[in-house]
């Protein structure tokens, strides 16, 4: 009973007992246990990842009306194995000219800033890496690193086509940080504090009701930190041949490919973590922490689900529109909802909780009710401008 | 425990190593990586400080923020001047930018 | 010699061999990367001195802002790929006599002070330096003029900086 709930604490418990026995210091033998656990739990992202990989491909081809992968094993489950054999096997090549040190650093570093985001995941009420109390900024932190790493590796491949692909995913990376780190202060004013494990717990009503535009905006944003379609004009195979990815060849193409795929997982668990209640459904989480990892991971596929589907359902934003709707639309919107967030808490602050939540999904859908009529009005005139334009031009043209 | 000194130390080494930088090289943009080691040294003496003091009084820490912000602004500006005087005379190097107009 | 002596020492020893890369290496490129690991460093140096958010925001701003736009403008100001010629310039010697005696003088001012060996007092529990430095950003009779100072000054940088590099055609 006590194994399930506190399985992490049990177990060093146990290994701690083994270390004494063998006469190590207790310093040590929490040292050594410490990287233990970090041992396990990056082993296990790793075998998840692989699955993801399987997953991928399998929901690309049913989106696009094909069987996928259906040779290798039944139902292809052993393609990613034949697949990592093969940028195994591949040769590593490196360009001519290339800044040796910062091309090899690169993919090591983009997949280290996907890992090092799971310190701050709570699995459980138990099973929490590091309970820092700035868990929220923390994940900011961890995208810049993301963002150096593609700089790196557009730069130090020596090819224009690569560096023009790191700079447009840079600037969208950079970009798509304010309104993200904007919207998640929405759960932390909720919660009182930026921790995670906090958010979690806080979460009695999930936070998706009582900031449903939140959850929308913090969901194009990651999409777009993360660098994927409709958002991937940094790595898009039709205008940049694959941008920063070009030089990359076997293993460390790899990397990238699957740290891009654990990233986007780690996103859809943080869009199920901030606004989705994480691990809790119901208490259901308080009978063993195996069930709160395994609501938890469930929560998370739905997340990455729906991060698939906009990605093989939605057309390519060209840069200078993604940057503009950046810019001119998500980022205003996001400082207004945060003021109006913080507006409601104050003035409901000792309401009933049925006002507190009516009336927070009430200013929600009035900011973007408001925001997209704006929208539409500006379009509109910018529309009838433009075909104003054009409309007085043949004449021009025929004389 | 670590004496305050030894903090001290270290951030009177990175803003000397700061210094030399702003002083000796003949990139601008390198003039102003060493300004920014000086700055990064001066935020080690705030938060040390602040550490080592009475740490209810959150001044060391207020005055690191303002201090990210000053340093943010002045890299914006200062960099946007560089590409600006890169444009006009096709040169970052500092002793080649010594004539006001021609 | 304890585990914070130890740890302290490692990292002091990293952030200050990459500050001497930075200003010494004759690739921009490369100080801008050595660069970012120094502020790796003191950030690490923060987390140490239990200044969390500090730590936090210091990756946010600087390595995530400021040192990619080191990066950037590097990249833009090359007039080809190659890097030219020795980094520093006639006056060097003259410059590595300023700094030394800059360190020298600091170094004996630290020694000169009487509260110079003093060690950290523990960290009081239950004490939220996170909402503590919140409270006191805005908190009119504590730091809030400063603060608004802080973001009227970032308004004007941002305006300045984009008319300044706007490139009219």
């Amino acid at each position: 009973m006590d194994f399930l709930k506190d399985p992490l604490k049990v177990t060093a418990d146990w290994l701690l007992g083994i270390f004494a026995g063998w006469g190590m210091p207790e310093l040590w033998a929490n040292v050594l246990i410490g990287f233990l656990g970090i041992f396990i739990l990056v082993a296990l992202l790793m075998a998840l990842d692989i699955i993801l990989v399987w997953i991928e491909r399998k929901v690309v081809s049913r989106f696009q009306s094909r069987i996928g992968p259906n040779r290798v094993g039944p139902f292809g489950l052993i393609q990613p194995f034949a697949d990592i054999i093969k940028l195994l096997i591949k040769e590593d090549t490196t360009p001519e000219g290339a800044d040796k040190t910062l091309y090899n650093l690169a993919p090591i570093l983009s997949m280290m800033s996907v890992l090092i985001l799971w310190a701050v995941v709570p699995l459980a009420p138990s099973i929490l890496g590091v309970d820092l109390n700035i868990g929220a900024l923390y994940i900011i932190a961890a995208g810049a690193i993301g963002a150096l790493s593609i700089i790196m590796a557009g730069w130090s491949s020596n090819n224009k086509y690569s560096l023009i692909g790191a700079f447009r995913e840079v600037a969208v990376m950079l970009s798509f940080e304010i309104p993200m780190l904007t919207v998640m202060l929405i759960p932390t004013i909720f919660t009182g504090s930026m921790g995670i494990g906090a958010i979690t717990q806080a979460q009695d009503t999930w936070f998706v009701f009582l900031a449903p535009l939140a959850a929308v905006i913090f969901l194009i944003a990651a999409i777009a930190e993360l660098g994927r379609a409709p958002f991937d004009m940094g790595e898009a195979e039709s205008e940049l041949i694959s941008g920063y990815n070009i030089e990359y060849s076997g293993m460390k193409f790899g990397m990238f490919y699957a740290g891009e795929l654990l990233h986007a997982f780690t996103f859809g668990g943080f869009w199920a973590i901030l606004f989705f209640g994480g691990y809790r459904f119901f208490g259901l989480e308080q009978v063993s922490a195996f069930l709160a990892v395994a609501i938890l991971f469930f929560k998370a596929f739905i997340g990455y689900w729906i991060i698939m589907w906009v990605k093989y359902t939605l057309l390519r934003i060209r840069i200078d529109h993604m940057l503009a709707f950046n810019w001119k639309f998500l980022t205003p919107v996001a400082f207004v909802l945060l003021m109006t967030t913080a507006l409601m808490n104050a003035l409901l602050a000792n309401a009933p909780a049925w006002l507190y939540i009516g009336g927070m999904f009430l200013s929600n859908i009035l900011v973007a009710w408001i925001s997209l009529e704006v929208a539409r009005s500006t379009s509109r005139q910018e529309r009838e401008r433009v075909e104003g334009a054009k409309a007085s031009m043949p004449e021009v043209a025929q004389h | 425990m670590v004496p305050l000194s030894w903090y001290l130390i270290f951030s009177a080494a990175l803003f000397s190593i700061g210094l030399f930088g702003a002083l000796s090289r003949r990139n601008l943009v390198a003039i102003l990586l060493g300004i920014e080691l000086m700055l990064n040294s001066v935020n080690v003496n705030l938060v040390a400080f602040w550490r080592y003091g009475d740490v209810t009084n959150i001044t060391g820490q207020v005055f690191t923020i303002i201090v990210f912000a000053v340093a943010a602004a002045e890299v914006a500006v200062g960099l946007a001047l560089v590409i600006s005087v890169y444009r006009k005379r096709n040169t970052v190097i500092a002793d080649e930018i010594d004539m006001l107009k021609f | 010699m304890t585990i914070d002596k130890i740890i302290f020492l490692i990292v002091a020893a990293v952030t200050l061999i990459a500050a001497l890369r930075v200003v010494t290496t004759g690739n921009l490129i490369h100080a801008a990367f050595w660069l970012i690991a120094t502020l790796f460093g003191v950030a690490v140096i923060f987390a140490v001195l239990h200044a969390s958010f500090l730590a936090v925001v210091q990756v946010v701003v600087y390595i995530g802002a400021i040192a990619i736009l080191f990066i950037f403008a590097v990249m833009l100001t090359r007039k080809d790929m190659r890097d030219q010629g020795p980094q520093l310039n006639r006056n060097w010697g003259f410059g590595a006599l300023l700094a030394a005696l800059a360190f020298v003088g600091l170094a004996l001012l630290v020694h000169g002070w009487s509260g110079v060996t003093k060690t950290a007092s523990a960290f009081p529990s239950g004490f939220d330096a996170v909402s503590a430095l919140g409270n006191a950003l805005v908190s009119p009779d504590a730091y809030v003029l400063p603060f608004e100072v802080a973001s009227v000054l970032l308004v004007a940088a941002l305006v300045g900086a984009v008319y300044v590099a706007y490139n009219r055609k």
